[in-house]
C-alpha cells in the first residue's frame, strides 16, 4: 500500500526536524511537498519523509516480510547478554518501549549525540546552573551571548521567532546578540571563559592590564565589554552548543560558562540557554531519567539501572557489545560499523554501505504516527500529530513485537 | 466475583468508624452492601484482629514534571543511597529507600507497598502539564492528579493589571484545568516568581511586583474566589511568600486573611512558621501558627515535615530557591525561569539533626501537627522530596502516636534547638482514627474524590490493611494486604501485582470565548499554539493503561 495522507490539507502541524519544534508549519501538499512557514532543515527533512523509495525489511540483505525480520532481531537480542542500543533517534513514546526492551535484555542505552549532551550533564550534575526557556528569551531577552555556535545553524528559525519579534509583552528593545568562540576559534573557549569569571572579580590581576591584550584571540577589552552589557542587560542569556565543543574535558567549559552565570546573577538577571542537537535527544534523556532514576549513557544488569556518562558510551561499548541496536526514525542515519550482530530500525529511506544483519523501517514520527517530544528547553512537551495512513509501524510496535519474540 | 474481608477492624473516619469489627463485601472494584445469600463469594480474608483502613491519600507529593526529573537527573548519587547507614539512618527502618528521587516506576511501588493508593502531584505547571502526566502516567499502582500552578503567568498577571472582572478571571481558571487535566489550582509565592524575572528578589504580601503593580494579597484573592465560585472541590492550594526565611510566620498568618473568609489550604506550612526570637534569631512561631489554623475555620494546610537525611528541595520557588541556593548540600542547585508563566528551583538538602536551625525545624512541623486541634484540617505530609522522602511516612506516624519515642528522637537533637522548642510539654498522642482521618477521609475530603478515602456502600475498593504493632512505624511500613480496586496488588508489603491508576481531574464549565483572547496572546507571545498547550483526553488514555475520572463540582457559588 502506498502511503496516503490522512487528513484534509492544509493542516498545521510541528516539525521534529530540530529541537525548537515549531508547531505553526502549514503542510498545503505532499507532492510535490508545499509547507508553510518551514525551514530549510523542516522542508528538507519532509521532503525526505514524503520520498517514495521506501526500503522492505531485510534479514541478512535479502528483503522479507516484516514478521521474519521481527523474529530474526528477536534471535540476536535473546542470544545476546550485553547488547548495545544506539542512536536512539526517537520520541518519548519510542524510548519507553525502547527502555522496556533494554531492561528485559540487559542492555546499553546510548543516544547518536550524546557527545554534547553528556558534557552539559556532567556540569550540571557538578554544579546546577541557572537556565531559562525560549518564551522568556522571546518576551524578555535584551542581551544575548551566543557562545561556540551561531545558533542558526542549529535552529534556523531562532532569530525569526525569538530575536526579530516585534510582539513581546514588555516593549522590549530587540536583543543586542554577540558571539564569542565561534568555528576555529572554539578551541580557544577554555581560555576565554577562564578570563571572563576572572575578570568578573574586580581585584583579579587580569583587570590591570593593558586592554588591546589578546586572550584567545579576544582583546581584554572585548571581554569587558561583553561583561559590561550582560551586567547592565534587564535580562541577559547565554546560549551555548555543548556539541560545539569538540576538544577533551570540554564539561569544564560548559561549567566556566554556568559559573558566569551564576555570579551575574548575584546583581541582574541573567540565564542560560544550553543548546541540544536534536534526533530527539531530549526527549530521551528525560524519558530515561524518570524512567530509570538515570539520564542516558545508562543500562541495566538484571532489570536494575546503572549510570556511567563514560563507560557507557557508543564509543566505549562498539567493541564490548554482544549485538547491536541501531535506531534512527527521524533521519536515515547508518549504524556505525560494529562485529556484532546488528539491528536497524529506522527511517524508511535508510540506504546502508554494509547490510545489517536485520533491518526493519517503521514510521517517522510526526507523519506516519503521532508522538510526544521535548522540546531543546525540556520545559515543554509538544504533540506530533500523524499526517498520513501507511503500512510503517511505529517503533513502540515494532519493539512490543520484538518483546514479545524474546526466548 | 465477590471478595469478602471479614471481621477487620474498621478505621473509617467519613462513616465515624472507630476500631467497629465488620466485614466489607467488593464487587466490580467497589465496595457494595451485604449480598444476599445465593451470591456466591468468591473469595474471603480473614482480617480478625487487623487494622483495615481505605487507601491513604498523599494530597502534596512532588511525584512528577519538570523540576522532580531536572532533581534526579542532576542527583544520580542519590540513587545509591538506598542502604544509607549514616547517623541520620535512625529516623527509618530498614525498608526505607531514602531515595529523595525515586523513578516513576519505584514511585508507584513504594507507595503501595505502604497502603497509599493516590498522590497528587502539587506544582503541575501549565506549560510543562504534558511531561508531568507522561510522568505520572508511567507510574504504575496509584492514582494522581495534579494542581495547576497560576498566579506568577503573565497572562493572569496581565488580567488583573486590566481589571478584567471575576467573570474573566473564573473562566480562565476554568480553562486552565481543562487544558492542563488537573484537579485543583495553587498558586506558589503569589507573584514572585514572576517579579524574580524583573529583578526582585524578595515579596511581601503587600508589596508591588514591580511591573504589574498587584500585590500578593490581590493575586490570592482573585484565585481563592475564581476557585470557590466555580464550585472546585479543592480550595486553592496556597505556597505563601517569604518560604523559609526567619520571621515569615507574620506573611502567613497574614495570608489567611487574604481571600476574606474564602477557602484556602496553607501548604508546607512547617516551611513558613518560622519566628525571629533568641540569639541565632530564629524561632519557632508554631504556637501562633496553630492558634491561627484553629480559630481561623476556612483555613487548611498541611505540614510539609522535615526528617533529617540527605534529600532535595523542588519547588515552583525560585525566587526564594536562589536565596536558599547557598546552603545546598551538595553544593549545586538548578534555578530556571519558565515560559512567562512560572519558574522552578531545585536544591539538595541535608537536615542535619546537630544543626540548630534544621533541628528546630524538626520540632516546629511536630509542634503544628500536636497543636492543631482539627485532624480534618491538617494533612500528614513532608512536601515530598523537600522535607523528606515519602518513603518515611511511617517514621512521622510514630513520632504522632508515640510521645515517649518522640521525647527520646527530641533529646537527641541540638541541644540550642531543644531549648527553644516546647516539644515535650506536648502530650497529644495521635489516634489510629485520627491517623486515618489526616491520610484518608480528610484527605479525601479536602480534594472532592467522593468514592475515595472511606470504606462506605459504593466507595472505590482502595483498601490497606495492617497488623496492629506499638511500634507503629513498622505497623504503617508493611501493610498485610492492599487492595486497590477491589483487586489485591500487595501482599505483606511487596506488590504481587502491578495495576495503573486512573488520573483524577476536576473540569468546571466555562465560556469557551475565553479562547479568543488566549488564541491571540499565544500567537502574539508563546512559542507555540494554543492547541499545542492543551492536553487531549487521548494522550493521557490512549496507551490503554491511563484512565481519566472527572469529579463533579460542588454546587458554584455566587
Amino acid at each position: 500500500m502506498k502511503p496516503s495522507i490522512n487528513t484534509t490539507l492544509p493542516i498545521t502541524h510541528c516539525c521534529p526536524a530540530c529541537g525548537l519544534l515549531c508547531d505553526d508549519l502549514v503542510l498545503n501538499s505532499n507532492s510535490p511537498v508545499s509547507i508553510n512557514n518551514a525551514c530549510v532543515k523542516g522542508i528538507s527533512f519532509f521532503e525526505k519523509a514524503f520520498s517514495e523509495s521506501y526500503a522492505k525489511p531485510s534479514v541478512a540483505g535479502k528483503p522479507t516480510d516484516l514478521n521474519s525480520a521481527i523474529q530474526a532481531a528477536a534471535n540476536i537480542l535473546s542470544k545476546a547478554n550485553h547488547p548495545l542500543f544506539a542512536g536512539l533517534g526517537t520520541e518519548v513514546q519510542g524510548m519507553r518501549s525502547t527502555m522496556r526492551l533494554a531492561e528485559k535484555t540487559s542492555a546499553t542505552l546510548d543516544h547518536m549525540h550524546s557527545e554534547g549532551t553528556v558534557r552539559n550533564t556532567l556540569a550540571m550534575q557538578n554544579s546546577g546552573w541557572q537556565t531559562t526557556t525560549l518564551t522568556e528569551i522571546k518576551n524578555r531577552a535584551d542581551v544575548i551571548l551566543a557562545i561556540g555556535t551561531d545558533i542558526v545553524s542549529s535552529y534556523p528559525r531562532f532569530f525569526e521567532k525569538l530575536v526579530w519579534n516585534t510582539n513581546t509583552l514588555f516593549n522590549k528593545p530587540k536583543p543586542e546578540v554577540m558571539y564569542l568562540g565561534l568555528a576555529e576559534e572554539t578551541v580557544k573557549l577554555p581560555e576565554i571563559m577562564s578570563a571572563l569569571n576572572a575578570l568578573m572579580n574586580a581585584k583579579n590581576p587580569l583587570n590591570k592590564k593593558p586592554d588591546n591584550d589578546l586572550i584567545g584571540g579576544v582583546t581584554i577589552a572585548s571581554l569587558k565589554q561583553i561583561l559590561e552589557k550582560l551586567k547592565t542587560a534587564k535580562y541577559g542569556v547565554v546560549v551555548w552548543s555543548a556539541s560545539a565543543l569538540k576538544f577533551p574535558q570540554a564539561e569544564l567549559t560548559v561549567q566556566s560558562i554556568t559559573q558566569l552565570i551564576s555570579k551575574l546573577n548575584e546583581t541582574n538577571r541573567v540565564a542560560g540557554l544550553p543548546l541540544n542537537s536534536g534526533d530527539g535527544d531530549s526527549s530521551v534523556n528525560n524519558t530515561s531519567t524518570w524512567l530509570s532514576g538515570y539520564p542516558t549513557r545508562n543500562r541495566f544488569v538484571n532489570g536494575h539501572p546503572e549510570y556511567d556518562a563514560y563507560h557507557f558510551s557508543t564509543k566505549n561499548q562498539l567493541n564490548r557489545c554482544d549485538a547491536l541496536l541501531w535506531i534512527s526514525t527521524f533521519n536515515a542515519y547508518q549504524p556505525p560499523t560494529c562485529d556484532a550482530p546488528t539491528i536497524v530500525i529506522g527511517h524508511p529511506d535508510m540506504q546502508f554501505e554494509k547490510q545489517p544483519d536485520v533491518f526493519i523501517p517503521v514510521g517517522i514520527p510526526g507523519v506516519d504516527h503521532t508522538g510526544t517530544m521535548f522540546r531543546m528547553d525540556s520545559s515543554v512537551a509538544m504533540p506530533l500529530k500523524k499526517l498520513r495512513n501507511s503500512e510503517l509501524l511505529s517503533l513502540s510496535d515494532v519493539i512490543s513485537q520484538i518483546e514479545a519474540k524474546l526466548a | 466475583m465477590i471478595t469478602l474481608l471479614k471481621n477487620g477492624r474498621i478505621y473509617d473516619p467519613t462513616s465515624g468508624k472507630d476500631g467497629v469489627v465488620q466485614d466489607i463485601y467488593i464487587k466490580n472494584g467497589r465496595i457494595i452492601a451485604k449480598p444476599s445469600a445465593t451470591e456466591k463469594i468468591t473469595q474471603t480474608y480473614d482480617l480478625t484482629g487487623k487494622v483495615v483502613m481505605a487507601g491513604a491519600i498523599d494530597m502534596h507529593s512532588h511525584i512528577g514534571g519538570g523540576k522532580v526529573n531536572i532533581a534526579r537527573m542532576m542527583l544520580p548519587e542519590y540513587q545509591e543511597t538506598k542502604k544509607y547507614t549514616e547517623p541520620e539512618a535512625h529516623i527509618c527502618t530498614p525498608s526505607c529507600s531514602h531515595n529523595a528521587t525515586p523513578s516513576a516506576t519505584d514511585t508507584g511501588f513504594r507507595y503501595i507497598e505502604m497502603g497509599y493508593t493516590a498522590a497528587f502531584e502539587p506544582a503541575l505547571m501549565p506549560v510543562n502539564a504534558r511531561q508531568t502526566h507522561l510522568e505520572m502516567a508511567d507510574t504504575p499502582m496509584i492514582d494522581k492528579g495534579g494542581y495547576a500552578m497560576l498566579g506568577n503567568d503573565d497572562y493572569f498577571l496581565r488580567m488583573l493589571t486590566a481589571k478584567k472582572d471575576q467573570k474573566a478571571i473564573n473562566d480562565y481558571v476554568a480553562w486552565i484545568l481543562h487544558a492542563t487535566q488537573s484537579i485543583g489550582i495553587k498558586v506558589v509565592n503569589p507573584g514572585g516568581i514572576n517579579a524574580f524575572k524583573f529583578n526582585q528578589r524578595r515579596l511581601d504580601l503587600d508589596e508591588n511586583n514591580s511591573h504589574y503593580q498587584v500585590t500578593p494579597r490581590e493575586i490570592l484573592k482573585s484565585l481563592s474566589t475564581a476557585v470557590h465560585q466555580l464550585g472546585i472541590a479543592k480550595p486553592l492550594h496556597v505556597h505563601c511568600n517569604n518560604l523559609g526565611a526567619a520571621g515569615n510566620f507574620q506573611t502567613t498568618l497574614d495570608t489567611m486573611s487574604a481571600s476574606d473568609g474564602v477557602p484556602m489550604h496553607l501548604t508546607h506550612i512547617q516551611f513558613h512558621s518560622y519566628g525571629t526570637e533568641g540569639d541565632k534569631k530564629f524561632s519557632s512561631a508554631a504556637a501562633q501558627i496553630s492558634e491561627a489554623l484553629n480559630k481561623n475555620k476556612h483555613i487548611t494546610a498541611d505540614v510539609g515535615q522535615i526528617l533529617f537525611g540527605q534529600t532535595v528541595t523542588a519547588s515552583g520557588d525560585n525566587m526564594m530557591q536562589q536565596l536558599n541556593a547557598k546552603h545546598a548540600n551538595p553544593k549545586k542547585s538548578v534555578i530556571m525561569d519558565i515560559e512567562c508563566d512560572a519558574g522552578c528551583g531545585v536544591v539538595p538538602f541535608r537536615y542535619k539533626d546537630q544543626n540548630y536551625v534544621n533541628a528546630l525545624q524538626w520540632a516546629i512541623g511536630l509542634e503544628i501537627f500536636l497543636s492543631v486541634e482539627d485532624p480534618w484540617r491538617i494533612f500528614l505530609t513532608t512536601d515530598h522530596p523537600n522535607g523528606a522522602p515519602f518513603t518515611s511516612y511511617p517514621h512521622l506516624i510514630r513520632l504522632l502516636m508515640d510521645k515517649t519515642f518522640r521525647n527520646e528522637a527530641f533529646a537527641k537533637l541540638n541541644l540550642d534547638a531543644q531549648a527553644m522548642s516546647n516539644l515535650t510539654s506536648l502530650d497529644r498522642e495521635y489516634s489510629l482514627y485520627e491517623i486515618a482521618i489526616m491520610t484518608r477521609a480528610g484527605a479525601a475530603n479536602l480534594i472532592g474524590l467522593n468514592d475515595r478515602g472511606h470504606l462506605g456502600i459504593g466507595a472505590g475498593a482502595d483498601i490497606t490493611v495492617y497488623t496492629d504493632q506499638t511500634d507503629r512505624e513498622a505497623m504503617f511500613a508493611k501493610p498485610d494486604y492492599v487492595f486497590k480496586d477491589g483487586e489485591l496488588v500487595v501482599k505483606d508489603g511487596k506488590v504481587v501485582k502491578v495495576v495503573w491508576g486512573a488520573t483524577h481531574t476536576a473540569k468546571p464549565s466555562f465560556d469557551i470565548a475565553v479562547e479568543k483572547d488566549l488564541k491571540d496572546y499565544f500567537d502574539k507571545y508563546h512559542t507555540m499554539q494554543l492547541d499545542s498547550f492543551k492536553i487531549n483526553d487521548d494522550e493521557i488514555s490512549n496507551d490503554g493503561r491511563g484512565s481519566i475520572i472527572v469529579h463533579e463540582n460542588k454546587k458554584a457559588s455566587h
